[in-house]
């Protein structure tokens, strides 16, 4: 169980096991994971602990990050197992007595030590047919801040692909050809959910993006730093839509003849 | 894996136009261009969408007058010249003021969701040295939507993007944009752009200071490639430092406090729980400009009211849980993770945190190209003129879409007149080539980020908030030395994704853009706005206030800094100030 020790704790000297390696040319994780000793100060996150190890022992140990306050996404990695923002995880919040493991994360092809190839998601966003509202005359829209609110609980999402590294569709099955991940069905339900958007994506949602490949296990929703509500909010409501366009019998039977 | 250093071989792109950085005024200034119908090459350092831009918190400044009916352009040009005390370019202010809105409303165009007023439009909020609620904004997330939005749009537009991609170079023949070469961060791979036009958009210089705001992106490197092909940098004293950034615990000395805890009602108190902002600027209070807030910090914890950890209080508390975290969440998330403190039960210590670059190159105000430079533009912080001596919270983003738009255009324009691309001379490009691997081949025991946090500790002491002709003329020495062994600094390794030789490079622009801040600063004898000499405690208005600095590389390599005479304001827009208005811009310098 995890255990919290207070700040008076934390002046100690933490056991860091990194891995460092480069990829095969399929991508996969070549590599091995190096101890270092880490004098720790007081609230410091895991990034903290890797610059440090970066300044004093591996000037050239990879790492991807930017803003240092967990609002852009750049330097997720899995942190004793568990997907996550090395600069949002205070070591002060983990068990003192344990080596802290920090590896890149799994899902993805290594580039090298903790950085992995993200690109495929960029990819995936680009088939996403964009916001597309019904009039360009911006001066007549009008919507009011619940609606706003729906939508803007998704795009709060930083992209730091951590639930796409969690859901098991991609990191146990590699459906990367079949399956856009959390990341994107939260913004298909973001498009589909703004109030001034008249795209129909729900075929799209259904047969390129994939929907049906995701049964609601909520491991994406328990890591996303954001606190997205990526299944209860995004994925489940527009399941819902598919479902009621797609296999709602009677909506199937006026397409068949060419009524719906 | 690729060997560290005979490697000189590079591959070759050609565009219209090269956009280097992709925050929000190289995505801005990509759309354009290639909504003119130039091909476009938009190259950033990082991955798309975690540019600085994606930091912003508090809002975008546009006069949309949704909540308060009197706002318009001329209102938030005032407001823009009185905060940036009279050094901005009037011409750019003015363009910004006017062009603001449509620019916000094309992201509600292409996306963006903003935070709605009772009756269902973009809702703003008030900002210090604002005179109307005037930032349209997203909780404390303004910035993720801007990019989000941005790079959603652009992602459809046909540009072709170039990630973790670092420009080193560029490429000029008589006066003239060539080109422009650099790494793949993955790889270490060499990559020359062809080009006709370049649109510089790659940000300010914070990582050269020890409290800062910035990301680790924040190198100078634009300011560094324009000057060594001619360009000339701007207003380079005027830094801004934020009031608010985190003081406590040390590992988050400097992240952003956003200034819209103050705008949604947040007070500051010292720690004799006085108000203290009363004692400088009664009249406009925690609500006064960033410049005066930050010194009247400065000056508390000088004095001995500071809190224990060396800042002061700030309580927003009395709002309510409920509205804290609709309108301040990330504020409320950050202090509770990062920090142990809960906003909505107490206050906040803060302290100021280096933040915004006001000066930078030297841009035509409505073309944004350089007068020195036929076919280099640039746009957002890495340029200079707009925001004068301090800039206003929230006109930073809409500086980017407005003046990032014009770039794009005006640099479409200028490639559309070249007949073909100039050509590059290869022997140039292999001498670059050869400068970026020399580091693997030194045998110095000194890696680059030792000499990184000594300049960082000596910006942040002797060119810091104040200053003094002894200590700048002791920064300048000092960073001479700094210079010497960052040239000699050790890197380790292979060129694939390698942390320690990009930053042997980038150390080199951080001391270019330190020198040239340490310069500008010992030229001018005078305080204002981000620039306060104590040896010169007052706002000189028979000299200074008429002169803009600017820096530029001298033929042997020196830095050299001087000065021209600014262009004045013509007469119906300096009529539409009022003396009474202009003296109290100035009578809080030499309060501290
Ligand atoms: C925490 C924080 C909060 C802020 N809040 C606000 C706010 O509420 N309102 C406001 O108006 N302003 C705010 N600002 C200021 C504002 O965010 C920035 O000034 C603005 O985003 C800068 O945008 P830019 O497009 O000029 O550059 P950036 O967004 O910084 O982008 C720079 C780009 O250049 C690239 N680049 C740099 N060097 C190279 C190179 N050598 N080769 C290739 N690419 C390169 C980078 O990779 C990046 O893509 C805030 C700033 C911070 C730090
Ligand atoms: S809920 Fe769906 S998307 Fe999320 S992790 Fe489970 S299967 Fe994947
Ligand atoms: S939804 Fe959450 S976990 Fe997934 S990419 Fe966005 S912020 Fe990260
Ligand atoms: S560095 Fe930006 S989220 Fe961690």
């Amino acid at each position: 169980m995890m255990m919290i020790v207070s700040d008076a704790h934390t002046n100690r000297v933490a056991n860091f096991h990194v891995f460092r390696g480069n990829p095969d040319a399929n991508g996969e994780h070549i590599g091995e994971v190096v101890n270092y000793e880490v004098p720790l100060k007081p609230g410091w996150v895991v990034l903290d602990a890797i610059h440090w190890i970066q300044a004093n022992k591996q000037p050239d140990l990879a790492v991807r990050w930017n803003c240092k306050a967990a609002k852009c996404g750049s330097c997720s990695a899995e942190i004793n197992g568990l997907p996550s923002l090395m600069c949002k995880t205070r070591l002060d919040h983990m068990p003192a007595d344990k080596p802290i493991i920090v590896k890149p994360m799994k899902t993805f092809p290594l580039i090298k030590d903790l950085v992995t190839d993200v690109s495929w998601n960029y990819e995936v966003n680009k088939k996403i047919k964009p916001f597309t509202p019904a009039n360009n005359n911006v001066d007549t829209w009008r919507y009011f801040q619940q609606d706003a609110d729906r939508v803007q609980e998704f795009r709060k999402c930083i992209e730091c692909f951590i639930c796409q590294d969690t859901c098991h569709v991609l990191r146990h099955h590699s459906k990367f050809d079949k399956f856009f991940g959390p990341r994107f069905m939260i913004r298909l339900a973001q498009l589909e959910f703004h109030p001034l958007d008249v795209a129909d994506r729900l075929k799209f949602i259904k047969e390129e993006a994939g929907i049906g490949f995701c049964n609601i296990t909520k491991c994406c929703t328990d890591r996303c730093p954001e606190q997205i509500r990526i299944t209860d909010n995004g994925i489940i409501p527009l399941k819902e839509r598919v479902v009621d366009r797609f296999y709602d019998p009677i909506t199937m039977l006026l397409s068949k003849i060419g009524l719906g | 894996m690729m060997s560290s250093s005979t490697e000189h071989n590079y591959e070759t792109k050609s565009y219209d136009v090269i956009v280097i950085g992709a925050g929000g005024a190289g995505l801005r200034a990509a759309i354009e261009a290639s909504a003119q119908g130039a091909s476009v090459a938009l190259v950033t350092k990082s991955l798309l969408g975690k540019a600085h831009t994606v930091m912003a918190e508090g809002g975008m400044a546009a006069a949309l007058g949704n909540l308060d009916a009197a706002d318009g352009w001329v209102p938030h040009f005032k407001d823009s010249i009185r905060g940036g005390k009279y050094m901005n370019n009037w011409r750019m202010a003015q363009i910004h003021a006017e062009e603001a809105p449509e620019r916000v409303k094309e992201l509600e165009l292409w996306g963006a969701v903003f935070d709605r007023t009772p009756d269902g439009r973009i809702l703003q909020r008030a900002f210090g040295g604002h005179t109307y609620r005037r930032l349209a904004h997203v909780g404390d997330r303004t910035g993720l939507e801007l990019i989000r939005t941005l790079q959603d749009k652009g992602i459809h537009c046909g540009i072709d993007v170039f990630m973790e991609c670092t420009i080193t170079n560029l490429l000029a023949e008589e006066g003239q944009v060539a080109g422009a070469f650099g790494y793949w961060r993955e790889s270490g791979r060499f990559i020359l752009f062809k080009g006709k036009s370049i649109v510089m958009a790659s940000g300010g210089i914070g990582k050269a200071f020890e409290v800062t705001s910035n990301s680790w992106e924040y190198t100078g490197d634009g300011q560094a490639m324009a000057m060594a092909i001619g360009a000339e940098l701007i207003d380079m004293e005027f830094l801004q430092f934020h009031p608010t950034g985190m003081v406590c615990p040390a590992s988050v000395k400097g992240i952003l406090v956003t200034e819209a805890v103050r705008g949604e009602g947040g007070k500051l108190t010292n720690a004799l729980g006085e108000r203290f902002m009363k004692n400088y600027d009664p009249e406009r209070m925690e609500l006064s400009t960033r410049d005066i807030v930050a010194k009247a910090i400065y000056a508390e914890v000088r004095d001995g009211r500071g809190s224990p950890n060396g800042g002061v209080f700030l309580d927003i508390s009395h709002r309510g849980a409920d509205y804290i975290k609709r309108k301040l969440p990330s504020m409320y998330h950050q202090f509770l993770e990062l920090g142990d403190v809960d906003i909505t039960k107490g206050p906040m210590e803060v302290g100021p945190t280096m933040h915004y670059t006001m000066g930078g190159i030297r841009v035509h105000p409505e073309t944004q190209e350089s007068p020195t430079v036929k076919g280099l533009f640039a746009a957002g912080e890495c340029s200079g003129g707009m925001h004068g001596a301090n800039r206003l919270g929230g006109n930073s983003l809409s500086d980017l879409i407005v003046f990032g738009r014009r770039a794009g255009l005006y640099a479409a324009e200028f490639a559309k007149q070249q007949t073909e691309m100039l050509p590059i001379d290869n022997e140039k490009v292999k001498a670059y080539a050869q400068a970026l691997v020399e580091p693997f081949e030194r045998k110095g025991t000194e890696t680059p980020y030792p000499i990184h946090a000594e300049l960082q500790h000596l910006m942040h002491t002797k060119v810091g908030i104040v200053r003094e002709e002894k200590f700048l003329k002791e920064a300048i020495a000092e960073l001479a030395g700094l210079r010497e062994r960052a040239k000699k600094a050790r890197v380790d390794g292979s060129r694939a994704y390698n942390p320690g030789w990009h930053l042997a490079h980038d150390l080199i622009n951080m001391i270019d853009a330190s020198e040239i801040v340490a310069k500008s600063a010992l030229q001018r004898e005078d305080s204002r706005g981000g620039h306060t000499r104590l040896d010169y405690n007052f706002s000189d208005d028979k000299v200074w206030r008429h002169r803009t600095s600017v820096a530029s590389r001298a033929e042997d390599g020196t830095l050299t800094v001087g000065y021209f005479d600014k262009p004045q304001m013509p007469k119906e827009l300096v009529a539409l100030f009022d003396k009474a208005e202009e003296k109290t811009a100035f009578e809080t310098e030499g309060k501290f």
